[in-house]
């Protein structure tokens, strides 16, 4: 019996000690496009230097079905995935589960752009690490605007007036299904940062401040929303109300539409070998509001986070401190073009010429308006309903914007009865 | 029930009465043991959720930690705060949602059951290449409803859908239509769809109906000359009746459900929002599983309601036609 009892704990000695040696982390990484290759090829070099194993599960492509697979998976304290891959809107919904990064992240953190790190903290503590960042930017067609003599504009009456002259010059032409801009107008999250960054260009807040106020209601976000409504159906097509990034894209990338509001990605796809408007693409900061107004890019992008639950959670930290690390980001960007989050990337020679344009984006980055995640905690996705649904009202012509900036103002405080949480 | 107390008023000898109750006993326990196995798979598979779906929808319970939460009464449905009437029941997005969702059934089951009549007379007459008819008409059903309104949603793009391009090139449309877009053909399109797609079903089940109908009715009204008109609502449409009835609510049933369609066409958009979007946006998107519980358990309720009025309905039709 005693020889028995040696040997178990023999036995469990040697499964204890390999454990620690090298453990197998699951991360969901996204499978979208190149991501999930880009993403294999950093897990696999952490791997080998540490010699663990590293499992990637995919995930739906869709942001909102990840999310709520995120939710069954953590709600039922699932020790499945060690290493989450989240929008930087999600801290707050799933900071319950996730483990405070604090002590280990704080060396790193300082390095990377102010905005992304303040998405990555909830109140004051640090869940998730930074990235890749990504904003909204402005597409133009350099070929039309010298064919029509204009320069890039600089606000939105600007590109009022030029997509204007170039809708109607190019139909003159015979090209009846040309239109001047295109963006994302359906109900669904997309229409929340479209809309974020026409309200916020006109000095018109972030629908709610970063002590927790509900600030929408106000005339700049009301003449705003006006500007906005009334592109539809003039130089945007009705359409784009229930357009999604890819349909916006297929009009700008089939080149009938001088102008698109879109995230980096569609860069790599419009100068790809296949697109008709290859080298006639220029991308600029989305326009001010007026004179007075500021450029304003609505922030994304991916933060990695380690689970609570995490059977391993030293080394999930590690695998994040890596993959989030200077190293890894600069081989993201030079490969994948995926916009680092580490400031002084920007300026990497490297980076530069394999994707010229990232260095061009780093004021875009920096002056880039970030979503009410943070103030509004688990409520973020009503308070995001109830705006995108505002807006459709108005861009619709079913409300005038004051009226439902007015109801929008009632519904948010409303829903923020007894606090945020 | 009623049948055991006839029983037991009608003089039956002491003996005969203990020999046939426990005849009746034993054919009862052996009924109930033949019921039993699908009884608890029932009540596992169906009973359990549902019964959990009512008690959570008295809860506040939230997706980010579903092993905590209180019991709050109604308050999901109806709560006053300080004056302020809140809950479910005061929502005007779910009485939207519930609006939408009536409209859709009833507008889209009354066009399948009646293109479901006329598809099915067609496939009960002798043609030729009516095996290989009768198995193309069924292409819209087999295909998988997210796939198809995935297609659907591509084909009526309003810059690049062939739908448009193809009422273009006949001039019967100056511009392209925003079908999934505008809010007041949105709904129409939907229902469009609805019906590409299930229209075969109802032709499926009537054409059923439409085989077991003897064929002597028939000729006795030719010989009668009878018009076919005629014949078609005094003869074929009562004999069908009951199989239409069971088709309809099949389809009300589906309908009143209605969520994929409508999710792929048009997203979370509150002007298309079916009642079982609504409940998903509140159960998953807002996390407020006690809400989201509600709103379930009120299309639960909705549903069993509506089935009860149609069946009723249908019955009383039905014992009024014999005269």
């Amino acid at each position: 019996m005693p020889r028995l009892i040696a040997s178990l704990g023999f036995a469990a000695g040697i499964l204890a000690s390999t454990s620690a040696w090298a453990v197998e982390i699951s991360i969901s990484c996204s499978a979208l496009g190149k991501e999930y290759e880009i993403c294999k090829q950093g897990v696999d070099a952490w791997a080998k230097k540490t010699g663990n194993t590293v499992k990637i599960v995919s995930t739906p492509n869709s942001a909102t079905e990840r999310l709520a697979l995120y939710q069954q998976l953590l709600a039922a304290g699932a020790s499945d995935i060690d290493v989450f891959q989240i929008d930087v809107v999600w801290t707050g919904i799933l900071a319950d589960h996730l483990m405070d990064l604090s002590a280990k992240g704080q060396a790193d953190i300082d390095d990377h752009l102010p905005a992304m790190v303040e998405t990555s903290r909830v109140n004051g503590k640090l869940m998730a690490m930074p990235w890749f960042a990504d904003a909204g930017l402005l597409y133009y067609r350099q070929d039309l605007l010298d064919k029509y003599k204009r320069p890039v504009p600089q606000t939105w009456a600007d590109l009022t007036e030029t997509a204007r002259l170039i809708q109607d010059g190019e139909r003159k032409d015979g090209r009846g299904d040309f239109w001047g801009y295109v963006w994302q107008g359906r109900a669904y999250e997309g229409l929340t940062t479209n809309a974020l960054e026409w309200v916020a260009s006109f000095g018109g807040g972030a629908i709610v401040d970063d002590k927790g106020d509900v600030t929408i209601e106000n005339p700049k976000a009301a003449e705003a929303l006006k500007a906005a409504a009334g592109w539809v159906g003039t130089i945007t097509p009705e359409g784009v109300l229930n357009y999604t990034e890819e349909e916006s894209r297929g009009v700008f990338q089939a080149g009938n539409a001088a102008f698109m509001r879109n995230w980096p990605y569609a860069w790599a796809l419009a100068q790809g070998t296949d697109s008709t408007i290859k080298g006639k693409v220029g991308i600029a900061p989305l326009p001010k509001g007026g004179a007075d107004g500021r450029n304003a890019g609505t922030l994304g992008g991916q933060l990695l986070a380690v689970s609570k639950y995490s059977k391993n959670a030293d080394a999930a930290t590690d695998l994040v401190l890596y993959l989030t690390g200077q190293q890894e980001q600069k081989r993201r960007a030079v490969e994948g073009s995926f916009n680092p989050t580490i400031v002084s990337l920007y300026s990497d020679a490297d980076i530069a010429k394999a994707n010229p344009f990232i260095g061009d984006l780093v004021d875009v980055f920096t002056n880039a308006v970030a979503r009410p995640a943070t103030a509004t905690g688990q409520n973020y996705n009503k308070v995001s309903t109830e705006f995108f649904n505002a807006v459709h009202q108005v861009l619709s012509k079913r409300a005038e914007p004051a009226q439902a900036l007015n109801r929008l103002d009632r519904d948010l405080k409303r829903i923020k009865r007894d606090g945020w949480k | 029930m009623t049948s055991a107390v006839a029983q037991e008023d009608a003089p039956v000898p002491v003996a005969a009465r203990g020999r046939r109750s426990s005849l009746t006993r034993s054919r009862i326990r052996a009924a109930w043991a033949f019921i039993a196995p699908s009884l608890i798979i029932l009540a596992l598979i169906a009973g359990w959720p549902l019964a959990r779906t009512i008690w959570f929808s008295f809860t506040d319970a939230n997706l980010n930690n579903l092993s905590d939460y209180e019991f709050i009464g109604f308050e999901n449905y109806l709560a006053n705060y300080d004056g302020e009437w809140l809950g479910l029941l005061t929502d005007p997005d779910w009485w939207h949602s519930v609006w939408n969702t009536v409209w859709f059934t009833l507008v889209s089951v009354s066009i399948e059951t009646v293109l479901g009549i006329v598809v099915a007379l067609i496939l009960n007459a002798a043609f030729p290449g009516r095996g290989l008819m009768r198995a193309i008409i069924l292409i819209p059903w087999a295909i998988p409803t997210i796939v198809s309104a995935k297609m659907w949603n591509w084909m009526l793009h309003d810059q690049f859908g062939v739908i448009n391009d193809m009422l273009l090139r006949l001039g019967l449309i100056a511009a392209p239509i925003t079908w999934t877009a505008n809010p007041d053909t949105a709904l129409w399109t939907v229902v469009m769809v609805d019906v590409w797609k299930t229209t075969p079903f109802m032709a499926l089940l009537i054409l059923a109906a439409l085989q077991m109908l003897p064929g002597d009715i028939y000729e006795a009204a030719k010989v009668d000359g009878v018009h076919p008109v005629r014949v078609f609502f005094r003869v074929t449409l009562p004999l069908i009746k009951p199989a239409l009835l069971v088709a309809v609510i099949f389809r009300a049933l589906d309908s009143l459900r209605v969520f994929d369609l409508i999710y792929v066409l048009t997203a979370n958009s509150r002007d298309t929002m079916s009642m079982s979007v609504y409940a998903r946006q509140q159960l998953v998107d807002f996390q407020e599983v006690g809400l989201g519980s509600a709103a379930s358990t009120l299309i639960f309720l909705i549903i069993a309601l509506l089935v009860v009025i149609t069946l009723a309905a249908g019955r009383v039709r039905l014992g009024e036609d014999p005269r």
